[in-house]
């Protein structure tokens, strides 16, 4: 009953969409993906935000998707100030993003101008103004009727001149200008000492300030966006990876997923019979997690490539991702427990992604996995193993990339499995790099040595919200997959293989015995029986020929009584005149 | 249109010498800078041109496309297009000085 309740306690809706909003300050949307999540809504609306990173971190790609998707998503034309670059120059750069900047530029959405200073060929003399970059700027806004704005690196404007007094002035300036016009402005500046701009551009913006980070961390690089600040509105505050690549930017809203994703009690099939067997007779629960952790060689790949393809053959799209083997490689080897997947990877169910672990940093293997996920929507994701990215970082990474990886496949009620390696000295509690706490089933895999012969036996450690059998049963590899049977616990040992066998011999003779011992007593039984039936019968006639003595005895003694008393009668009649 | 001929010059600095020096003054509105800049401009090619110039003076609000086609920003400025190479002086023109060697008129002392 307890379980019951727990599972009808309906779920919190999504703290995300409750957020309160505070009235009057309007976001706009970026496009980008997951910025919108972790900002809440976009940047703000009608005001200017600053990016801010080192040289390369991407700000000039993030300026540059915030328009293009202003354009394209959401109908708002846009202007590029680029300080650094020429129009030529930028086109090209982001044209392997998908962005068709000269189109855009000839249909008249956006427009780019660039600003270019050099102040070798420009002598000063006298009092001036930066009412030239105004000019251009309205020119620019009202050519395309631009919504959106970005000054791509204004702080080269600081070393064009060398008046700091006037361009400070003219800068706030600048920012009023833009704030009169409701234009939602993005300005770029490169990360400075000490403060996050070289010329201190975030005393000018103090609407919104997001930082972009790409550092290298063990020759792996890793980039990272976090909301230094946001007035007025709530916001994530930590710093979220994100990755560029042929589609722009990602940016992954980790920690916006909380425990608020409903509960499915659907139940899917493990692939393998006695496993679900073992499940309740039902297997997973959908969208729930499971580990299977266990040594080299145990079968962990084989479990996943049997949840694969129970997956695609109910007809749902399974995305897997593997750190050791390429496709072919797995194929191939599943093929020989009868496992066929090619056919999924033809008809497109079966998405196999393989890489090293060591080919990215940790996160931007979340950030990629999570993108794959999102594009490809499946219902199943296995990820085997996932002890290869501990190599990637300190447990406590992993620990936290792990909690939101989960997390998200919860939220999506995406079915998961995961593989842990153990390594042979390891205490298996310590295999599950800590992820052994949010899975909802735990299957562990252990090899047993005995006879000369090593036998895999799998085991539920847990499984959430369910009846599932405590016995360990051994794995059997056959050539139509893996098949699970049950091994006979000792007070000392588990037996398998060989061992198994004997015993189940050993054991097959015992009850032979036992059976004819049974049969011979049940014999005797019978015969005591009878012996007793005859005994009784014996005494009943006993006691029946007893009764009649006694009764006879009684009738003898009652007729002598009687003679008695006449031969008196007649005696006192007889001798009267004797008194 | 008077001709000076220096002996010491080559010939084809003589040829650039021999056309009339071009300047663009690009200003916007009637602000006072760009009033004194006028000014101060006016002054100085009366007094070291002798009449061998074109001075177009530009409002950019009237043009505004040539302030991006000529990469202004800064307001006054000054760009001498001839002779060669081209110079950009920027500022109300007050100090003469910086003017005449903007405008190669006076060597970098």
């Amino acid at each position: 009953m307890a379980n019951l309740a727990i599972s009808a306690v309906p779920t919190a809706p999504s703290v995300r969409a409750t957020l309160p909003v505070i009235e009057g300050l309007k976001k706009a949307r970026t496009g980008i993906k997951g910025l919108d999540e972790i900002t809440n809504g976009g940047l703000p609306q009608g005001r200017p935000t600053l990016v801010c990173g080192t040289a390369g971190c991407g700000k000039t790609l993030f300026s540059l998707e915030f328009l293009v998707r202003g354009v394209q998503e959401f109908g708002e034309p846009g202007v590029f100030i680029a300080f650094a670059e020429t129009a030529e120059d930028l086109a090209n750069n982001v044209a392997s993003l998908g962005f068709d900047l000269r189109t855009l530029e000839a249909e008249g959405k956006i427009a780019i101008d660039h600003i270019h200073i050099d102040s070798a060929d420009m002598a000063e003399a006298g009092a001036y103004d930066l009412e030239g970059l105004f000019i251009r700027l309205e020119l620019a806004i009202e050519s395309v009727g631009a919504k959106r704005v970005v000054l791509d690196t204004l702080e080269t404007i600081f070393g064009g001149f060398t008046d700091q007094a006037m361009l400070r002035a003219e800068l706030r300036r600048l920012f009023t200008w833009l704030k009169e016009r409701n234009l939602t402005v993005v300005i770029t500046g490169e990360r400075g000492e000490g403060q996050l701009t070289r010329q201190g551009l975030e005393e000018y913006v103090s609407d919104c300030v997001i930082l972009l980070d790409h550092r290298v961390v063990d020759q792996i690089s890793t980039r990272r966006l976090r909301i230094v600040k946001y007035r007025g509105t709530h916001h994530g505050t930590n710093e979220y990876p994100f990755l560029i690549d042929e589609n722009g930017f990602s940016v992954l809203p980790l920690s916006s997923l909380g425990l608020d994703h409903e509960a499915s009690s659907e139940r899917v099939s493990s692939g393998v019979r006695a496993l679900d067997e073992m499940l309740g007779g039902k297997g997973f629960f959908r969208g729930s997690s499971v580990l299977v952790s266990g040594t080299a060689g145990s079968g962990k790949t084989s479990l996943s490539a049997h949840f694969a393809r129970a997956a695609c053959l109910r007809g749902e799209r399974v995305v897997y991702f593997a750190f050791e083997e390429s496709r072919s490689q797995l194929l191939r080897n599943m093929l020989s427990l009868g496992i066929d997947l090619a056919p999924f990877v033809e008809n497109g169910l079966f998405h196999f992604h393989a890489s090293r672990p060591a080919l990215h940093g940790l996160e931007m293997h979340l950030v990629r996995m999570h993108k794959i996920i999102e594009d490809a929507a499946p219902r199943v994701v296995i990820i085997d193993p996932i002890t290869n990215l501990t190599s990637l970082g300190t447990l406590a990474e992993i620990n936290s990339m792990l909690v939101r990886l989960i997390d998200f496949l919860k939220v999506s009620s995406i079915t998961a499995m995961f593989t842990s390696l153990t390594s042979g000295g390891q205490a298996e509690e310590d295999t599950d790099v800590g992820v052994s706490s949010l899975t909802d089933t735990w299957l562990l895999v252990r090899d047993f040595e005995m006879g000369g012969e090593r036998t895999r036996g799998l085991y539920i450690r847990k499984s959430r919200g369910m009846p599932h059998s405590n016995r360990v049963r051994e794995i059997v590899m056959t050539p139509q997959g893996i098949d699970l049977l049950p091994v006979y616990v000792g007070p000392n040992s588990v037996l398998t293989g060989s061992a198994r066998s004997q015993q189940a011999r050993r054991d097959e003779a015992e009850s032979e015995e036992l059976l004819r011992d049974l049969q011979s007593r049940e014999v005797r039984m019978d015969r005591r029986r009878e012996a007793v039936q005859a005994q009784v019968a014996a005494m009943l006639a006993e006691l029946a020929a007893e009764e009649v003595d006694m009764k006879r005895a009684m009738r003898e003694l009652r007729t002598k009584a009687d003679q008695a008393a006449r031969v008196r009668d007649e005696d006192s009649v007889a001798t009267p005149e004797s008194e | 249109m008077a001709q000076d001929t220096d002996a010491n010059m080559p010939p084809d600095a003589m040829d650039e010498y021999a056309k009339p020096m071009q300047l663009r003054l690009y200003v916007v509105g009637k602000t006072p800078k760009s009033e004194a800049a006028i000014a101060n401009l006016r002054k100085i090619c009366a007094e070291h041109l002798d009449g061998k110039y074109e001075l177009e003076v530009i409002d950019l609000r009237d043009n505004p496309k040539l302030a991006r086609d000529d990469q202004i920003l800064a307001i006054p400025t000054l760009v001498r297009s001839l002779p060669m190479p081209v110079a950009k002086i920027i500022g109300d023109l007050s100090d003469t000085d910086k003017v005449l060697v903007g405008l190669n008129l006076r060597p970098r002392t």
